[in-house]
C-alpha cells in the first residue's frame, strides 16, 4: 500500500474542546503514522473520517478504523477499562488513555500521536513495558522482604487499615508511562526514572514490609536521574490518568533524600 | 532458525503464569514467561472485587472454614467441579492470601469496633473484634455463606498483579513482551515448548522447553458483549486443541457476569452487590427477592443474570436507544464508601456513562465474563493426555468451577493454581528422564509448518475478510449461545459457525506491511477462535440438560443420572467440528454428593448412587464429630497437595498452639498420607 499517496495536510486541531458532538456527525482522526520495520515508510499525518456514535471512545474509533478503513493501523488496548494503561497516546498535544477518552468531547477534530520518550513500534504503539522493566530492575522496584519463605499455615501480620490504604494509594499506578511522556526532564536525560520511579519508590518506603532504609532508597534514586534530576515542572502530575499525589510525592521523597544526602 | 532453550515455558504473563513461573523459579528452574503484553497489562488486573479465602478475620465471615468455602464453590458449581481439586483449592486459598500479605500486596484490613454496613437494603451496624484489627478483611460475594472474600479496595487483581510482578523482576525471570505462542511443539506424546512469534518484528522463534505451561486466561472474546479485554481470545486453549491430542474441558460453560455497564459490557464488580447494591427494573422496583427470597441479589452469577434477562423478557426492563437493561444502585452505600472501597467502578461510571453512581443508578447487563472450561489437567495442572504440557489459571479446567465459578475465585484460582502447579513442574523439571531430548530437525519443522501457514494467508490469494469473519462469530455466539440456549438455535450456530470455519480458510488480506502487521494477527487468531466458539456451541448442543452457567430452555433442568460429566473436545487435523468425549464424575467418591443449590431451580434428576452415597456421608458425618478427622473420611486429598502447601490453616477462632510447637504439626498431628 502507497501510504505516502494518502498523506494529507491538515489544519492544527482545536486545542479546547468544543460543544459535544452528536451521533451521526462526522469526526476527522488525523494520526501519527509510521513503520519502523518498513523501509519505505515515512513519519506523516493521516486522516480518517468516522461517523460519530453515542458514547464511542477512542478504542471504539480507532478498532472501526482498523477493522473497515486502514487493517495495517497499530496502537495498543488491552482492557479498555481505563485500568491497565497500554493506551497511553498523545491526544489533541495531551497525553491520557485513549481508551477512556470519548470522541464526543474531543471531536470532531482529533490529533493522535504516540507518546514520545518511549520506543516507537509503530504508528500508535509504543514500548512502555521495555521501559518500565529496566526502570524497576534498576530502582529495584520490588519489596524487598525479610525472607521470602514464610509460614503461610499462620496468621498474617497485622497492618494498620489506614497505613495499607496508603500504600494501595500509591500503588494504583499503572504504569501507562503518561507522566513520563509530560515530563521535561525526560526529554533531556534518558536515564531519568520519572515520576512513576519515583513514586514506585515511596510507595516501598511507605511499605514496613520493605526492609530498605533510605540510605538504600538513595543508592538507587538519589542523583540527577533520580529525585534530584526533576524540575519540578509536574507536567506528570497533571496528565496523571489515576490522579496519583505525584507532585507531594516527588517533593516528600527529594526532602528525604536531600536529608539522607547531607548526613 | 533460532531456537531459545529454558527448562520451563510459561505462555502468559498474568496472575498464574507468573506464580507458576516464581515457583518453579524459587526450586531452581530457568524460567522464561511469553507475554502478549508486559504483565502488569495482563486480564488479572480487572479483577476489581477480590479473592476468596476463609480467613474468617471480619465478624461477618467468623465460623468460616475451608469446609465452607468447599461447600458453596462445589454448590456453586452445579456438582460440575472436581470436588478433590476443590479441596487442594480451598486448603491453599488462605495461604496464598498470606503470602501476598507478604510480599507486598495493600490488602485493605480489618479495623475495630463499630462500623456501617449495607445488608438486604438496610443499615447495620456490625462491631469487629479487637483481635482483629490489621488483619486482612472480607467483603461479601455472590453464592458465599460467609464474609469471604478479601480484597484491596476495588483494585484487588491491579494490587495483586503489581506485587506479583514485581517479585518475578525481583527473581530476574526474563519475561519475554509482546510475544505470542502460535503453536506447540509436541511429538504426539510429550510436550517441547511452543513455536513463538514476536509481535514487534513479526519473527518467528522456537523455545524448546522440559515444561510448558498454558496460563493465557479465558476465550471471552469469542463473544460480542463480554467484560473481558481484547487480548483474552482463548488462544492458549487454542494451541492445545491444535495439536490434536490434548483436550479442552467443559468450553460450553460459559459465565455471564450480573453487572456489566450497558452497552459497553465493561465490568463493574460484584462488590457493589456485595457491599449492599440493589437491582432494580423499570419501575425503580427491586425485583430478585421476589425470584430468590434466600440469596435476592448475591445468589449466584449464572442464576443472577438468568434472573435479569428473564425479568426484562417480561418487559420490566428499563428502555434506552440501545436496547433493554437493569438499573444497578449503589447509591445507598454513600459517597464516602463509593469513593473509597468502589473507587474504580466510580472511575468507569464517571468516564465511560457520564453517570455519577453516587447519585444516579448504572445501567446495567449481563455481559460474557468468565470461560470455566479450557485445557482439560489433571490435578497437578498436566494434560492427561499430553505428557509436560501444564495450564493454570484461567486457561485451565483443573477443574474447581464446574459447570459455574463463584466471584472472587478466579482471581483465587490464579494464584492458588499458580503454586500448586509451580511445585508440580518443579517436580517434573527435577526428573532427568523428563529432560527435553527432542531433534533440532523436528522443531525446524515445526517452525516451518508455521512459517508456510502464516505466509499462506500474508501471500495467498484468499478473498475472504478476517474482521468481518470474527465479528460474524461474536454476533452469533452472543445472539444463539448466550445465556438461554435452545437446541434450535445452538443447530444454527453450529451451522453457521462451521461455514465461518471454512470461509476463514480463504482469508485474503489487505495489508501486507513488514512488521507485525495488526490484520495478520486477526487472520490468525479468528481461525483458531472459530475452532474454540464451536467447541462452545456444540458441547452446548450437545448437552441436553441444564447446569450451572449452561441453560437450555428447552431441557430446563440438571439431569445428574445423564450429564453428571465433564466435556472434553479434541479437533482432528482439517474436521469441522470437535470431537466430543465424556469423563463422568463418580457421585462414590464425592464429599458433597449433588443436591440443591440453595438458590435457583430446585428440580433435577437424581443419579442413581446419589441416594446410596448421601447416606453413607451422613454416617460418617454422624459418627465423626472433629471436622478435620471427617472431613478426611469423606474424601482424603492432602496427599495430593505438594508438601510445601501442605497444613491447616490458622484463624482467630482456631489459634494453633505456640510457634515453636509448629514444625512439629504436619507429622505428628496431621498424619498426611502420602500415595
Amino acid at each position: 500500500m502507497d501510504i505516502a499517496a494518502k498523506t494529507v495536510k491538515i489544519a492544527k486541531a482545536p486545542s479546547q474542546p468544543q460543544e459535544p458532538l452528536k451521533s451521526g456527525q462526522m469526526i476527522r482522526l488525523h494520526i501519527m503514522r509510521f513503520n519502523p520495520r518498513d523501509a519505505a515508510s515515512v513519519p506523516h499525518l493521516q486522516t480518517y473520517e468516522l461517523e460519530q456514535s453515542d458514547g464511542m471512545t477512542l478504542f471504539m474509533a480507532l478498532s472501526e478504523i482498523r477493522e473497515k478503513l486502514d487493517p495495517s493501523l497499530q496502537f495498543d488496548f488491552v482492557c479498555r477499562a481505563g485500568i491497565c494503561g497500554s493506551c497511553a497516546m498523545v491526544i489533541n498535544g495531551r497525553p491520557g488513555l485513549a481508551c477512556r477518552a470519548l470522541t464526543k468531547d474531543i471531536g470532531p477534530e482529533i490529533t493522535l500521536a504516540p507518546l514520545p520518550v518511549f520506543e516507537l513500534i509503530g504508528d500508535l504503539s509504543v514500548n512502555t513495558g521495555k521501559w518500565m522493566r529496566a526502570m524497576s530492575e534498576r530502582l529495584e522496584a520490588w519489596c524487598h522482604v525479610k525472607q521470602q519463605e514464610v509460614d503461610l499455615t499462620r496468621l498474617e501480620e497485622p497492618m494498620d487499615p489506614d497505613l495499607a490504604d496508603q500504600i494501595f494509594e500509591l500503588d494504583r499506578c499503572i504504569e501507562c508511562g503518561c507522566c513520563v511522556s509530560a515530563c521535561g526532564t525526560a526529554r533531556m536525560r534518558e536515564d531519568f526514572v520519572g515520576a512513576v520511579g519515583i513514586n514506585k519508590i515511596a510507595r516501598f518506603r511507605l511499605d514496613p514490609r520493605d526492609v530498605r532504609t533510605d540510605a538504600d532508597y538513595y543508592e538507587v534514586i538519589g542523583d540527577d536521574s533520580g529525585v534530584f534530576g526533576c524540575m519540578s515542572l509536574l507536567g506528570c502530575h497533571d496528565v496523571c490518568p489515576k490522579d496519583l499525589p505525584l507532585q507531594t510525592q516527588i517533593a516528600f521523597i527529594r526532602r528525604k533524600m536531600v536529608a539522607e544526602g547531607m548526613k | 532458525m533460532k531456537v531459545i532453550h529454558t527448562d520451563v515455558l510459561v505462555i502468559g504473563g498474568g496472575l498464574a503464569g507468573l506464580r507458576v513461573a516464581v515457583g518453579a523459579r524459587r526450586r531452581g528452574h530457568d524460567v522464561t514467561i511469553l507475554s502478549l503484553v508486559p504483565p502488569k497489562r495482563s486480564h488479572s488486573a480487572a479483577a476489581q472485587g477480590g479473592m476468596q479465602a476463609s480467613l474468617a478475620n471480619v465478624i461477618k465471615g467468623q465460623g468460616d472454614t475451608e469446609d465452607v468455602h468447599f461447600e458453596d464453590t462445589v454448590r456453586g458449581s452445579d456438582w460440575g467441579a472436581d470436588q478433590r481439586v476443590v479441596r487442594m483449592f480451598v486448603n491453599t486459598a488462605p495461604k496464598a492470601v498470606r503470602e501476598l500479605a507478604a510480599w507486598g500486596v495493600p490488602w485493605s484490613r480489618v479495623r475495630r469496633g463499630d462500623r456501617t454496613v449495607i445488608i438486604n437494603g438496610q443499615p447495620v451496624t456490625i462491631t469487629e473484634r479487637d483481635e482483629a484489627h490489621g488483619l486482612v478483611a472480607q467483603r461479601d460475594f455472590g453464592g458465599t455463606k460467609k464474609w469471604r472474600t478479601c480484597y484491596v479496595s476495588d483494585g484487588t487483581g491491579h494490587a495483586m498483579l503489581q506485587t506479583m510482578s514485581d517479585q518475578a523482576i525481583g527473581a530476574q525471570i526474563p519475561v519475554h513482551e509482546r510475544t505470542e505462542a502460535v503453536a506447540l511443539i509436541h511429538d504426539g506424546g510429550r510436550c517441547y515448548g511452543a513455536i513463538v512469534r514476536n509481535l514487534i518484528t513479526g519473527e518467528l522463534v522456537a523455545y524448546v522447553a522440559k515444561a510448558t505451561c498454558i496460563a493465557s486466561g479465558g476465550a471471552g472474546r469469542i463473544y460480542r458483549v463480554t467484560t473481558n479485554a481484547v487480548i483474552c481470545e482463548g488462544m492458549g486453549a487454542g494451541l492445545a486443541l491444535d495439536t490434536g491430542i490434548a483436550t479442552v474441558g467443559n468450553m460450553e460453560a460459559v459465565q455471564f457476569h450480573p453487572t456489566g455497564i450497558f452497552p459497553a459490557g465493561i465490568l463493574v464488580t460484584e462488590g457493589c452487590r456485595g457491599d449492599g447494591g440493589l437491582l432494580k427494573d423499570v419501575d425503580g422496583h427491586r425485583f430478585m427477592p421476589d425470584y430468590e427470597p434466600e440469596k435476592k441479589e448475591l445468589a449466584s452469577r449464572d442464576v443472577v443474570s438468568r434472573r435479569m434477562e428473564e425479568h426484562i423478557a417480561k418487559g420490566k426492563g428499563a428502555k434506552s436507544r440501545f436496547g433493554d437493561h437493569i438499573w444497578l444502585d449503589i447509591t445507598l452505600l454513600g459517597e464516602k464508601h463509593i469513593k473509597h472501597n468502589l473507587r474504580e467502578v466510580f472511575e468507569i461510571c464517571h468516564y465511560f456513562l457520564g453517570v455519577d453512581p453516587t447519585k444516579e443508578w448504572v445501567p446495567v447487563r449481563p455481559a460474557q465474563h468468565y470461560t470455566m472450561g479450557g485445557v482439560r489437567t489433571n490435578h497437578t495442572g498436566e494434560s492427561p493426555n499430553l505428557k509436560g504440557l501444564f495450564a493454570a489459571g484461567e486457561a485451565a479446567c483443573w477443574d474447581m468451577h464446574g459447570f459455574n465459578r463463584l466471584g472472587g475465585n478466579s482471581v483465587a484460582e490464579t494464584v492458588v493454581a499458580g503454586m500448586i502447579v509451580g511445585e508440580f513442574i518443579a517436580d517434573f523439571c527435577d526428573k532427568p528422564e523428563n529432560d527435553a531430548n527432542i531433534p533440532t530437525g523436528v522443531v525446524r519443522e515445526f517452525l516451518q509448518h508455521e512459517q508456510a501457514k502464516l505466509d499462506a494467508i500474508l501471500l495467498g490469494s484468499g478473498t475472504e475478510d478476517a474482521s468481518a469473519i470474527k465479528a460474524r462469530m461474536q454476533e452469533i455466539m452472543s445472539e444463539k449461545v448466550g445465556i438461554f440456549r435452545t437446541g434450535k438455535d445452538l443447530e444454527q450456530a453450529v451451522d453457521e459457525l462451521q461455514q465461518l470455519l471454512a470461509k476463514s480458510r480463504r482469508i485474503g488480506l489487505r495489508s501486507r506491511a513488514p512488521g507485525v502487521n495488526p490484520e495478520l494477527v486477526t487472520a490468525y487468531r479468528t481461525k483458531m477462535m472459530l475452532k474454540l466458539a464451536l467447541c462452545v456451541a456444540h458441547g452446548a448442543q450437545t448437552r441436553t440438560e441444564s447446569r450451572g452457567a449452561h441453560y437450555r430452555e428447552d431441557y430446563p433442568t440438571r439431569n445428574d443420572a445423564r450429564w453428571l460429566s465433564r466435556t472434553l473436545a479434541s479437533w482432528k487435523g482439517d474436521a469441522t467440528l470437535p470431537t466430543l468425549n465424556y469423563e463422568a464424575l463418580d457421585i462414590r467418591k464425592m464429599e458433597l454428593p449433588p443436591g440443591w443449590r440453595g438458590y435457583g431451580a430446585k428440580d433435577y434428576t437424581d443419579h442413581p448412587d446419589t441416594a446410596a452415597r448421601q447416606s453413607e456421608v451422613d454416617a460418617i458425618k454422624a459418627k465423626v464429630s472433629d471436622r478435620f478427622e471427617r472431613q478426611r473420611a469423606l474424601m482424603p486429598f492432602e496427599h495430593l497437595l505438594p508438601k510445601p502447601l501442605r497444613g491447616r490453616n490458622e484463624r482467630i477462632d482456631e489459634r494453633f498452639p505456640p510457634r515453636q510447637m509448629s514444625k512439629d504439626l504436619p507429622d505428628s498431628e496431621f498424619a498426611w498420607e502420602s500415595e
